[in-house]
């Protein structure tokens, strides 16, 4: 079989402060503007290329051999390809898998994304990890650095920018199981190291089609509606402008808010939304990740910052505080909820009492997690529904589902009780 | 959880000799687990009876037991010592066998020691292969199909119902040893017979076979808290049916998609949970099919293994020493990462460079041996590299190997290739990298070579853009076609100077010098765990052609110190240790010291060991490469055996200055015809001796010394086709084959001084003062390689006159060949004359033994010694005495190989060695040869049978053996002889006489001793049989007159005493 070979075609990558990087170009030729991050995750390119989190970023892969596995129609997260350009030390031309039916060289080319590779991603990461996440331009058509610093000059960046606009869905949807790749349940075997066990709102109601979870989606990765619905929810995903009457028209029993690109405080539509249900619907039950979470921190009136260069990989270790135990998770953030320790040791979120900090990095100490100190509330900083990454965070659409279901029963015996 | 506080004494087993599959990496386990735990604060009392190793320096734990690792020994030292806690995932399979044998003999629970690490009942489920397929069914795991045979109808009885083509497992046997694979009935009646004699429960495993499947293997760590992480996954480039060991391997996993790697991380957890491992390190192997995908777990491991020792090597990740701090209850977020510092060791690494290791064979030791692979590991080492990318890496790794070869071929040494091609694809064997290299030159594709031989089409594929580029310099034929461009994109794929050069018709180091003017030169980049996300505070280096550099070098005084590669027969751990020696002692002096070396199972490539690491290979251009970052003040060749000596001359040429004794008297001593003249100035005797270029000036030389003699190719280690010829004829069947090995230099051929004592003197000299570290006499007479001989300190049966000869010889070498550091010189004794057999002015072999001897370091002394430091203010201005006995035996691999007969001769052919410690020499040998594995009897049947010129000599033992009881059974001349001569004994058959004959009596496991010494024709099939028969069914053996006078002095000695346990500390008190 014939395969692809290497183009030799000449790339560059600029970043803001100057500093260039030679390459050679795959996928599409063109020009690209982002914010250059890394990933430092050894597996799951594909995943990451399709993860609408990525949305306006050039992101640089840390593990060397990208491509190796090619692609595979059952292995993304979205649309398509959601970043704005990739950066890798080899793109593999002659990928192997028994589930590949693509290269990544031209899965990008079809896509129109912007790859350049042959760089000392290295270096480049070590100059983001001193320097913190900048601006920076791909092209493979002008090789002039002043005409390229200028475009970079104007590009505005991230901050403050309504990304989720760019990734949510249009019109809302209902996530049929029914509808996914046949392989898919092979990898996510619950019963591995469960010995006869499911997912408890599968045992407790069947199909689960009566846990009813509105998904709002700020670029929401597939595999969060394929977890809920693993544990037992039907889910309904609506679009990042739904209104909390829209929302709440719908019924729900538990209320999901996605992860997203971008900063939270570029989509101030989703907070207020939030504040609506959160002030009037006490008893519903929330669960956020990631963007979700900072977007909760946000409507109880907390704050959130940018991290210098972010988390992005698939081996952050965080704590639960709980239970003392260490989760090693998927994580992919340049945003944070800004959160203290008090001199007893205590963490919190800032100007947010009500809000009790459930998870921490351990890396830098950062929030990872929390919930309202009587609502039914909670989230997380982190990807418990992985894709790339480890499982080891599925408990929390357990919590999510018994919240649910508890929820439900309350309201079942509220209404069946004598006056 | 803080650690426990209820625990104050631990003890760990270590490992014992080097042997396949059991090799170096369990004394860098064991030295980073006793280190960590008397970090933490607690009494370690160390366990083992391998002399070479770091672990047993008394320095390592309060309490070093240099004993035989045998349940019944370690017990007393139990009784003796009362530790706490036992920690039984240190020592490999060994260690984990003797922990698992105390405490089922109950010794553990009547003492009141822990098992810690693993408890029993998880050892037990994850050894025993019905109790770990139960506990894997019962987490939902899919496993081979397959199953049980205690015996040849049961095994036959599963062949059936499985159908072939099947795998053959021994239950309880270490690095799959008997383990086989049968694609039909006959083959299946000899695998499965020979595994059930293997298993020491009689037990073998049919399993339907996997061949050609993909291979993984993750390395899982767990704590107290329920806490699992995954610190490596590494892919095998060899499918399934090839013991790991001997596989070549790959980091991070290359071939599998996100959604495969977590499947399979999930079930890592789950095995690791449902098999209970509380604490510490585990391996877990899986196979893939490569076009279903269906995934199914082989094996698990519940200790720290070779395969962790790589892990920790190519993460940065240091398992053994976080498994010990699990084990006392700390859990991974209390302990911080190494490198980075900031960060917690609760995290999973993330790499972003490749790993390639590939295994060290020596088929060439074991001629008749064919080097096909199997399940049953033979590799004797193995060279791990780094690269930023599988083409650097596996090029980096093949220069590193010592075997002579540059990269991927290329290098012009091609061998000459069958025509047999695909069969040489299909088999999986040493050289399969090179068939796959020619069969890419010869235009097949990719996908057919993956066809034939199961390789992922992945790794053909960048194998294939390595031969594209070869074939694009070999076009290049000129300087001027060798621009930036090329050289840069040629070094990315981990082309050495060599190979460029060789392509294009230029010089090595022209290639050097025109990348340089060119621009093009290497970087070093940092391994840090995590992907470059953090700050590296450790400089744990690799080489690789990128824009960016990260070594960093300091303006510290500072030495390099190289090392010695993979592990190899004649070149094996002893020459880590004086490497080791050497960074501790540059750290002593407040010098820097820098390490050089590219074996993963050491403790030199430990970032712990040495200021600052370079995992590289040990070869000219790369050691250049690091010169010219770093600007040491001085390199040290002489540690790390024949790798780094061989680059001496290169480098001194290069202006790198060489520290200790200069590389001119290095070669001094190598060339036989200089050194002679050296010798006749100085008026010491050697073996007369000539060198020979061709067969008809051989044949002239061996005719004026007078045969036998002993010839063997110039510049050879380990006594590499040595041999004793005693007539011509076979003098010229000889020749053709030294010339070869000789590398187109010369044959030397010496008189053999028959019934000589051999004599080893270690010495160290300052430049003014010489001293004698040891003196060790051979057990075995000369003719056997040193190295396989066992020897005694101080010599038995060596009057004054002799010693003091010795040490004046020693002395005057010293001084005229301006020896500064290690001197090793190998005598011959005989009539009480002493004669020079060879010099040595570097590290020997013996180094390790002498010092834990004497219970001083020589290496350590002699890196000071070189730095300019004077032995009398070291305080060691002379030779050591002591009272105990100290006896060294090696450790030979013959059950690996089978058919290979197990007789030793001038060539080396151990992997390892004991050391047996007592107040007598009986006792000593004793246990000397119960550390080896031939525990000697103290009552039963004896067979004896002696070649002509042994019987007189022998005659007193054998009737010594008879007097304390034992049955004697002998062959026919020699039944005849005894009898003649008042020894009571029976006549047993040779093989084909009658019945019951003597194989059949061995076989049968009713001997409890052989004693066989050889007749002139060692190829009598009659006698190999009998040997092998000991071999294989572990009955102990002596093949040697002088081995066997010393066995019956050692069991008179077990049965009139029994064996008492002394810790080094206590001997040199």
């Amino acid at each position: 079989m014939p395969r692809a070979r290497k183009q030799n075609k000449k790339a560059v990558l600029v970043i803001e402060d100057g500093r260039t990087f030679q390459g050679t170009s795959f996928g599409a030729e063109g020009e690209t503007l982002g914010e250059v991050v890394f990933n430092t995750s050894m597996t799951g390119y594909q995943e990451i290329l399709c993860d609408p989190s990525y949305n306006g970023q050039l992101v640089t892969m840390t593990y060397p051999h990208i491509g190796n596995t090619g692609i595979n129609p059952t292995d993304i997260e979205s649309r398509g390809v959601q970043t704005a350009g990739f950066v890798v030390r080899e793109c593999t031309r002659n990928h192997s898998n028994w589930r590949t039916t693509a290269g990544l060289d031209e899965y990008l080319r079809e896509a129109a994304v912007v790859g350049i590779e042959g760089i000392d991603t290295r270096a480049l990461t070590l100059h983001i990890r001193e320097k913190g996440a900048m601006k920076g331009i791909i092209s493979t058509v002008d090789f002039n650095y002043e005409t390229l610093m200028n475009k970079l000059y104007k590009y505005p960046g991230l901050v403050g920018q309504d990304l989720v606009k760019n990734v949510s869905t249009v019109k809302s949807y209902l996530f049929a199981p029914g509808a996914e790749p046949e392989d898919i349940a092979d990898y996510y075997d619950y019963t591995v190291g469960r010995p006869g066990q499911m997912p408890a709102g599968r045992e407790q109601n069947g199909r689960g089609d009566d846990l009813y979870v509105v998904a709002i989606d700020c670029g929401i990765k597939y595999n969060i509606p394929r977890m809920l619905s693993l544990f037992g929810c039907r889910v309904i995903v609506v679009p990042a402008s739904y209104s909390a009457a829209q929302i709440m028209s719908l019924n729900p029993d538990g209320l999901f808010i996605s992860n997203g690109p971008g900063d939270p405080q570029g989509v101030p539509y989703v907070i207020a939304t939030l504040q609506a249900i959160l002030t009037h619907h006490t008893d519903l039950p929330v669960f956020g990740i990631c963007l979700g979470q900072q977007l909760l921190a946000l409507a109880y009136g907390g704050k959130t910052y940018k991290l210098k260069f972010g988390h992005r990989g698939a081996n952050h270790p965080v704590k639960d505080l709980a239970t003392g135990k260490i989760e090693v998770t998927t994580q992919n953030h340049g945003f944070c909820v800004a959160g203290d320790k008090d001199e007893n040791g205590v963490w919190h979120v800032d100007d947010c009492p009500e809000l009790e900090v459930t998870h921490l990095n351990l890396n830098d100490m950062t929030i990872e997690g929390f919930r309202h100190r009587t609502n039914p509330v909670f989230s997380v900083q982190y990807h418990p529904e992985a894709s790339a990454g480890p499982h080891d965070s599925w408990y929390l659409f357990q919590r999510f589902v018994d919240s649910i279901a508890a929820r439900k029963q309350q309201r079942a015996e509220a209404e069946t009780a004598p006056a | 959880m803080p650690k426990r506080t209820d625990i104050k004494k631990i003890m760990i087993v270590g490992s014992g000799p080097i042997i396949i599959g059991q090799a170096c990496e369990f004394d860098y386990s064991g030295t980073q687990a006793c280190k960590a735990l008397r970090d933490e604060g607690y009494e370690v009392v160390l366990v083992n009876s391998n002399p070479a190793t770091i672990m047993t320096d008394p320095e390592t734990a309060e309490r070093v037991y240099l004993e035989p690792l045998v349940p019944e020994v370690v017990a007393k030292i139990i009784e003796k010592e009362r530790p706490d806690a036992l920690l039984s995932t240190m020592g490999g399979q060994t260690g984990l066998n003797i922990s698992v044998a105390l405490a089922e003999s109950g010794v553990l629970d009547r003492f009141g020691v822990e098992l810690i690490g693993a408890k029993l009942e998880a050892i037990k489920k994850a050894e025993d292969r019905e109790l770990f397929g139960n506990a894997m069914k019962k987490i939902g795991l899919d496993l081979i199909n397959g199953d049980y045979a205690r015996n040849m109808e049961q095994a036959r009885a599963v062949a059936a119902k499985i159908g072939f083509p099947v795998i053959i497992r021994p239950s309880f046997t270490l690095g799959g040893s008997g383990g086989g694979h049968a694609d039909n009935i006959e083959q299946f009646e000899q695998a499965a017979k020979w595994g059930i004699d293997m298993s020491p429960i009689s037990e073998i495993l049919i399993e339907e076979s996997v061949l050609g499947w993909k291979e993984y293997e993750l390395e899982v760590m767990r704590d107290l808290k329920d806490n699992v992480v995954i610190i490596c996954s590494i892919e095998n480039f060899d499918p399934m049916g090839i013991h790991t060991g001997d596989s070549i391997t790959v980091a991070p996993a290359q071939t599998l998609t996100d959604k495969e790697y977590q499947r399979m991380r999930d079930a890592s957890l789950a095995v690791i949970r449902e098999i209970g491992v509380e604490t510490g390190g585990s391996n877990i192997q899986f196979a893939v099919h490569p076009e279903t995908g269906r995934l199914v777990i082989i094996e698990m491991n519940p200790r720290v293994s070779r395969s962790s020792a790589l892990a920790s090597k190519a993460t940065g990740f240091p398992i053994a020493k976080f498994a010990a701090k699990l084990s006392v209850g700390l859990t991974l977020d209390e302990i911080p990462n190494d490198i980075t510092k900031q960060t917690p060791a609760s995290f999973e690494p993330t790499i972003d460079y490749v790993v390639t290791k590939i295994p060290r064979f020596t088929f060439d030791k074991f001629p008749g041996t064919d080097d096909t692979l199997s399940v049953q590991m033979k590799s004797v080492g193995e060279v791990m590299a780094i690269g930023r990318t599988f083409k650097e890496s596996l090029q980096k790794a093949l220069r590193g190997l010592e075997t002579n070869r540059y990269g991927l071929g290329a290098d012009g040494r091609e061998v000459a290739y069958p025509d047999k091609l695909e069969e040489e694809l299909r088999r999986p064997n040493s050289e399969r990298l090179f068939y796959i290299r020619h069969a890419l030159r010869e235009g097949w594709e990719p996908e057919k070579i993956h066809a034939v031989s199961g390789i992922d089409p992945w790794f053909l594929w960048q194998i294939k853009e390595i031969v594209e580029m070869e074939e694009r310099l070999e076009k290049l034929r000129s300087k001027s076609g060798l621009n930036a461009d090329v050289l840069r994109e040629a070094k990315r794929m981990g082309f050495s100077d060599y190979q460029i050069g060789h392509l294009t018709g230029i010089d090595e180091l022209e290639i050097r010098a025109l990348r340089k003017s060119r621009g093009v030169q290497a970087v070093f980049k940092r391994v840090d765990t995590c992907g470059g996300e953090f700050e590296a505070h450790t400089p744990y280096l690799y080489s690789t052609y990128e824009s960016e550099d990260e070594a960093w070098p300091t303006r510290r005084k500072k030495v390099i110190i190289l090392g010695g590669g993979p592990n190899r027969i004649g070149q094996g751990i002893e020459f880590d240790y004086c490497c080791v020696q050497a960074a501790f002692a540059l750290k002593e002096e407040g010098y820097e010291s820098i390490m050089v070396n590219s074996n993963p199972e050491t403790v030199s490539t430990d970032y712990d060991t040495s200021d600052r690491l370079y995992f590289e290979p040990v070869t000219l251009e790369d050691v250049l490469n690091i010169v010219d970052i770093e600007k040491p003040d001085g390199v040290i060749v002489q540690f790390g055996g024949q790798t780094p000596l061989k680059l001496a001359e290169a480098l001194e040429q290069q202006g790198v200055p060489i520290i200790g004794t200069q590389p001119s008297s290095i070669d001094l001593a190598e060339d036989r015809e200089r050194f002679g003249k050296l010798l006749i100035e100085l008026g010491i005797e050697h073996p007369d001796y000539g060198i020979a270029y061709d067969e008809r000036q051989a044949c002239k030389i061996a005719g004026r010394i007078g045969y036998p003699v002993l010839v063997r190719p110039s510049y050879v280690l380990g006594g590499q086709s040595m041999v004793i010829v005693y007539d011509e004829d076979s003098l010229r069947r000889y020749m053709k084959s030294a010339m070869d090995a000789s590398l187109g230099k010369s044959v030397l051929i010496d008189r053999y001084l028959e019934n000589a004592i051999e004599v080893d003197v270690d010495a160290i000299c300052d430049g003014q003062r010489t001293v004698i570290g040891g003196i060790m006499q051979h057990i075995e007479e000369a003719g056997i390689h040193s190295g396989d001989s066992a020897c005694v300190m101080p010599p038995i049966s060596l009057d004054e006159e002799v010693m003091a000869a010795l040490r004046k010889a020693t002395g005057e070498l010293a001084r005229a060949l301006n020896v500064i550091g290690l001197l090793n010189i190998q005598y011959a004794v005989k009539d009480k004359i002493i004669y020079v057999l060879e010099v040595n002015p570097r590290a020997s072999r013996t180094a390790p033994y002498v010092s834990k001897t004497i219970g001083i370091s020589l290496p350590k002394l002699a890196a000071k010694v070189m730095i300019g430091r004077k032995l009398d203010e070291l305080g060691f201005a002379k030779e050591r005495s002591f009272e105990h006995i100290s006896i060294k035996e090696s450790v030979l691999p013959f059950i690996k190989f089978p058919n290979v007969d197990i007789l030793l001769g001038p060539e080396m052919k151990s992997t390892g060695e004991v050391i047996g410690m007592d107040r007598s020499f009986g006792l000593a040998y004793a246990k000397a040869q119960m550390s080896a594995g031939n525990a000697l009897p103290v009552e039963g049947m004896v067979a004896v049978s002696l070649c002509d010129h042994d019987k007189e000599n022998l005659l007193p033992s054998v009737a010594k053996l008879a007097e304390m009881g034992f049955e004697i059974y002998a062959t026919g001349g020699t039944h005849d002889f005894l009898k003649g001569k008042g020894v009571q004994c029976e006549m047993v058959y040779k093989v084909g006489e009658g019945d019951p004959n003597i194989v059949d009596l061995i076989s049968g496991k009713k001997v409890s001793l052989l004693i066989n010494t050889p007749s002139d024709d060692k190829s009598l099939f009659d006698a190999l049989a009998m040997r092998r028969a000991a071999l294989t069914s572990a009955i102990p053996y002596v093949t040697t007159k002088a081995a066997a006078i010393a066995a019956v002095e050692g069991i008179e000695a077990l049965r009139n005493g029994e064996i008492e346990v002394t810790s080094l500390q206590e001997y040199n008190a």
